[in-house]
């Protein structure tokens, strides 16, 4: 077997398409012997050789629809042309025997489930009764744990190990990893590797992958306050961002708007805050189930109680909580951001977020803190005084950091890691060291707030340019593309400080009627930017790619919206 | 009597305390009507409607009883749009003592809507009996829409209508919604729940650009290669001729007219693959280069086969109209063609292209006027050539200065479209509707004859980015704001603040009949949607 090694100039990285077109002799002395040997830095490069075979249209039409397409793509990968068929009948995905994980994993065991159907769903009826294996078939997938600790029980966290190797060869593929989490994403990146053939079969080449994310984090923020996202929704985007590799549901729990997350400390909030105290609302098993299933396929639920602005649905159900308005000497009957100088204030939040900290089983909550308008405040002439005992001034951001500050003492001591959005950091509010600051503004530029933050020590996340909630005419999944986080001007270790990004899809606009074809596949730009290496920027080979990606979402189920003019095989059924 | 008591209880609370809040839920009884009626006079007596008790019937001198196959299904279909949650035996909170029913009276029964139908109608809803009068079906069935739209359920979920009178009629006789299944394929499924979702905003027109570049899903009958080889895919990605039987017969149950468009000499990529030698072969350097442009328009065999396709689709679909494209022709292949430069030497036309493209779209309007048909071309056919047949109608979709061109359009006495202002494919962020709200057809330089010649508008929605998994939200509800303008009296309805809680409420009725509107803002529906 020889191994080509691909070690050319970046400037040729705009080749495949020519490549494409080589005479077919050509092509067939790269197919039959030939590996593309991928090294992480040259990877797209060697996209650019394989792609002859392996994303190119040299069969016609219809092959082109079939061929494999990894999103996002992996970070090592070898494949060759020698393919094996999967039969429904009698493929197997296994624990290998020398697995750490066994028959009780049920992540691993759910997972197998899942994949098996993605694979073989539409086809095992017809096939049951064929039983002979034949030579060139690959018998099963063996998922081999290596750690002592599979943590088949439990959940995701910001340090976990997503790495994996996959190996395809006869008569069994390998899956080894770490853990569970590493597997999940191996399964995925597998069940991306199966095509059909021009007679129905299944088949995969034979491929080498070992595979790691750039990011730790990456992310889907949806917001069920503005609008609510009934829990099949939630589900189905859960289900989605496992296929794109997405480790974290930030979920936007409740806002100005509405407060649909019922608690059980105080049942008020969602009582009177929600848009109807029991068709808008997300009971404590609606919760849990949200966080298994999210478990289930290695997603983190980091929920968020933005405060102290974006809390008018909070005071339906708490009185006193938010600060009374005045117009001239007398309230106005409105109200503005919490009431920061009142204890019971406080009292509250110590109550409310240790039930949250129980809840909610990952290290991090986000905090909010965004957008706080002072006006209301300047309006109370209790706050007034306050801010003059306080020394103050009229500096009202001095306010909200008081507040702030307390509430991030509160939060710690239910030893959980925050996460908060620019402007805690932009008030110079004393963080934790640990503190997630998650970059959202369009000014100043998000290059520079990246730098600024990275530089005082801080981890960054970036959301900037990746508000999906913002459509417009075109192929805007380009733009989306191209952002990196760690583009700007910064040291290693600063870049180092870069924990990864979120999509945001916040709910002015947006419900369960057009939420997922307005996320899919737009989101999934973001989920190769945060997972693939960051050389991986070819804007043509990723259409090619994310088209077929998303055909393979619609046959799934997901209804992700096409990118341009075309068709799936399988086009979507539902409506 | 528990209804009128019901009835005071509410009255009283529409004035209490938190008359804010209570006062908008008094507005939606009152206000639940998409597109606004021409004549609209409400009273705060309301009547119970008891699904067991409740009826249509035909009027006693109506022209049309039992046996009308359009209304037959009508009454079906608002039934259950009405008391969606109705099973027979189950009426729990009912009201007693009212006789509800609904009693029609109209004429006229078989055959298709078409461009002279009379869709006015009057509804009056009075105690214990309302009365629906038109002229034809078509005018009930917007009246049946009205209606449905009249009945509310109370927080008991008793049902409720107020005292009511209506004098109907539509604005604009044409109120089109294109669909573009030929850049994407659109299930059959997906076309017939967009006919669905017209009929409640009384759209009375589907354009159905049909094929195009990308694809060719139409089979012919006559040249059944033309899907076969150039659909997506020649079995599952085409309509079938009982697909579009369907696809007619469902519209027409809703009053709706079935305008297909075989848009040419442009626009046809796909129409080569099936139909060799229809296509001008384009050529480099003096040799073909093996690809196509537009319809050659120098050859027999072309006119040929255009007269054989439009008399199958004369065949097929029973409209008087037929679209027949001619937009963004490019000259480029003709220009490198030896044979159509030789033609362009001997007919004369010199350099200028847009003659030869004239020279083709006139054979083929005289072609379709031969078969007694009424053609629709794009705008650009009248812009290049202004020496038309009088009675095509002329569709303006280019962005910019479309006042304008209905100035000269209507000046040379042609009917007129409006299509440009209304591309709702094109999408951006926030409350996009309010543009499609705020677009006045008729406002352009021109006589009280002018005006008249603007015969309607659509709405389209091209599919270059828009397949079945995101058409019906990217429609609705944006589509509804050129259905009330279309509909309805601008004079009344041009103020889009105060048509937005309508419209929302609107929405949300959309949702209740499993039509998947998107929001328009911040808040929710009753009854959400629970699809995905």
């Amino acid at each position: 077997m020889t191994w080509v090694e691909v070690n050319a100039a970046p400037e040729l990285i705009h080749t495949p398409p020519l490549r494409l077109k080589q005479k077919s002799a050509d092509r067939t002395a790269l197919n039959t012997d030939m590996y593309c040997l991928l090294k992480c830095s040259p990877l797209i490069l060697a996209v650019a050789v394989c792609h002859g075979w392996l994303f190119g249209d040299f069969v016609g039409k219809q092959k082109e629809l079939d061929e494999i397409s990894l999103w996002p793509l992996p970070q090592k990968f070898q494949s060759s042309a020698v393919a094996f068929k999967l039969s429904p009948g009698s493929f197997q995905i296994v624990h290998a025997k020398q697995s750490s994980a066994g028959p009780s994993c049920s992540i691993l065991v759910n997972a197998f489930r899942r994949y098996f159907e993605y694979m073989f769903g539409d086809l095992k009826k017809h096939e049951k009764s064929r039983k002979k294996v034949y030579d060139s078939d690959l018998a099963e997938l063996q998922v081999w744990i290596t750690s002592a600790d599979p943590e088949c029980d439990g959940y995701p966290s910001l340090q976990a190990d997503e790495s994996y190797e996959l190996s395809v060869d006869e008569p069994s593929a390998v899956l080894k990893a770490a853990n569970v989490w590493g597997a999940l994403r191996g399964l995925e990146t597998f069940s991306q590797l199966v095509y059909r053939d021009d007679y129905g079969a299944n088949n995969i080449n034979k491929t080498d992958i070992s595979d790691f994310p750039r990011f730790a984090h990456r992310g889907i923020l949806l917001d069920s306050s503005r609008h609510f996202l009934p829990l099949k929704v939630i589900l189905a985007n859960l289900e989605a961002m496992a296929m794109n590799k997405f480790n974290v549901f930030h979920w936007h729990i409740v806002d100005d708007p509405s407060f649909p997350y019922m608690s059980r400390t105080f049942p008020d909030l969602s009582q009177k805050g929600a848009y109807h105290p029991f068709t808008h609302v997300y009971t404590p098993s609606d919760v849990k189930m949200v966080i298994e299933f999210a478990r289930m396929r290695g997603i983190r639920v980091i929920p968020e109680f933005d405060t102290p602005g974006h809390t008018q649905s909070w005071g339906n159900g708490i009185k006193n909580l938010l600060t009374p308005c005045y117009s001239g000497s007398s309230p106005s009957g409105t109200f503005g951001p919490v009431n920061p100088i009142l204890n019971s204030s406080y009292d509250f939040m110590t109550q409310f977020f240790k039930e949250i900290s129980t809840v909610f089983p990952d290290a991090y909550i986000h905090l909010g803190g965004d957008e706080v308008d002072f006006s209301c405040w300047k309006s109370n002439p209790d706050i007034k005084k306050f801010m003059v005992q306080q020394g103050f001034g009229t500096d009202y951001s001095k306010l909200e950091s008081f507040y702030i500050q307390r509430l991030l003492d509160i939060v710690a001591a239910t030893k959980k890691g925050y996460m908060v959005w620019q402007e805690v950091f932009d008030n110079g509010v004393k963080l934790k060291a640990d503190t997630q600051i998650h970059v959202w503004k369009e000014r100043p530029q998000y290059q520079d707030e990246m730098a600024k933050v990275t530089a005082a020590g801080f981890n960054a996340l970036l959301s900037t340019p990746w508000y999906l909630n913002r459509i417009s005419y075109g192929q805007d999944w380009v733009n989306i593309y191209k952002a990196d986080p760690q583009n700007f001007t910064g040291t290693d270790a600063q870049k180092k400080l870069v924990i990864g990004g979120e999509a945001c899809l916040w709910g002015e606009y947006v419900d369960a009627t057009n939420l997922t074809p307005r996320l899919w596949p737009r989101a999934s730009a973001v989920a190769e930017r945060l997972w693939s290496d960051k050389s991986v920027t070819d804007v043509g080979n990723a259409y090619k790619r994310l088209v077929q990606h998303r055909c393979r979402m619609v046959k799934r189920g997901i209804p992700a919206e096409p990118l341009f003019v075309g068709h799936c095989r399988q086009e979507y059924m539902g409506l | 009597n528990l209804c009128l008591l019901f009835f005071q209880s509410v009255t009283i609370v529409c004035y209490s305390e938190s008359f804010a809040f209570i006062y908008k839920y008094c507005t939606i009884y009152f206000y639940l009507l998409w597109p606004l009626p021409q004549q609209l006079h409400q009273s705060a007596d309301r009547g119970c409607l008891s699904p067991q008790r409740f009826s249509f019937t035909y009027g006693r001198d109506s022209a049309a009883q039992t046996g009308c196959s359009v209304l037959d299904a009508a009454f079906k279909r608002y039934f259950s749009i009405i008391f969606p949650d109705f099973t027979k035996g189950s009426g729990l909170l009912m009201c007693e003592n009212q006789s509800n029913r609904l009693s029609v009276k109209t004429g006229g029964c078989d055959g298709y809507p078409d461009e002279d139908s009379d869709e006015s109608y009057n509804l009056s809803v009075s105690e214990g009996q309302a009365v629906l009068r038109s002229v034809t079906v078509w005018g009930a069935l917007r009246g049946l829409e009205s209606f449905s739209q009249l009945v509310y359920q109370d927080d008991y979920g008793s049902y409720f209508i107020n005292k009511t009178e209506i004098v109907d009629f539509p604005r604009f006789a044409f109120r089109g919604l294109l669909l573009d299944t030929s850049r994407h394929y659109l299930p059959l499924h997906a076309i017939l729940k967009t006919l669905d979702a017209m009929a409640y905003s009384k759209f009375n027109v589907f354009h159905w650009h049909i094929v195009d570049d990308p694809s060719f899903p139409y089979q012919s009958r006559t040249f059944p290669d033309l899907s076969n080889k150039g659909a997506f895919h020649p079995f599952t990605h085409i309509y079938t001729q009982s697909d579009v039987m369907r696809v007619i017969e469902h519209a027409r149950m809703r009053g709706i007219r079935v305008v297909p468009e075989f848009d040419s000499p442009g626009h046809t990529q796909s129409w080569g693959k099936g139909q060799p030698g229809l296509l001008t072969p384009c050529y480099k350097g003096g040799v073909p280069s093996g690809s196509f442009g537009p319809v050659d328009p120098t050859i027999d065999t072309t006119y040929k086969f255009m007269e054989s396709l439009l008399k199958e689709v004369k065949f097929v679909f029973p409209d008087s109209y037929v679209h027949l494209g001619g937009d963004e022709v490019s000259f480029a292949c003709w220009q490198s063609n030896p044979n159509v430069r030789k033609f362009m030497e001997k007919m004369g036309f010199g350099k200028d292209f847009t003659k030869l493209e004239s020279f083709y779209m006139e054979s083929i309007m005289n072609m379709t006027a031969a078969l007694n048909r009424t053609s629709i071309v794009w705008q650009d056919v009248f812009d290049y050539h202004e020496r038309i047949p009088q009675d095509t109608v002329l569709e303006i979709w280019k962005g910019e200065k479309y006042q304008a061109e209905l100035s000269r359009m209507t000046q040379a006495g042609h009917r007129v479209l409006l299509s440009a202002p209304w591309y709702i494919n094109h999408i951006s962020y926030g409350q996009d509707w309010r543009n499609s709200y705020a677009v006045q057809p008729q406002n352009f330089s021109g006589t009280e004859e002018q005006k008249k010649l603007v015969i309607g508008g659509e709405v389209a929605m091209w599919g270059e980015y828009v397949d079945a998994t995101n058409l019906t939200p990217r429609l609705w509800p944006r589509a509804c704001a050129a259905a009330e303008r279309l509909w309805s009296n601008e004079e009344k309805t041009l103020n889009a603040d105060l048509a937005f809680p309508r419209l929302e409420e609107f929405r949300c009725e959309l949702l209740r009949r499993g039509i998947q509107a998107e929001p328009l803002f911040v808040g929710h529906c009753k009854h959400e949607y629970d699809g995905l």
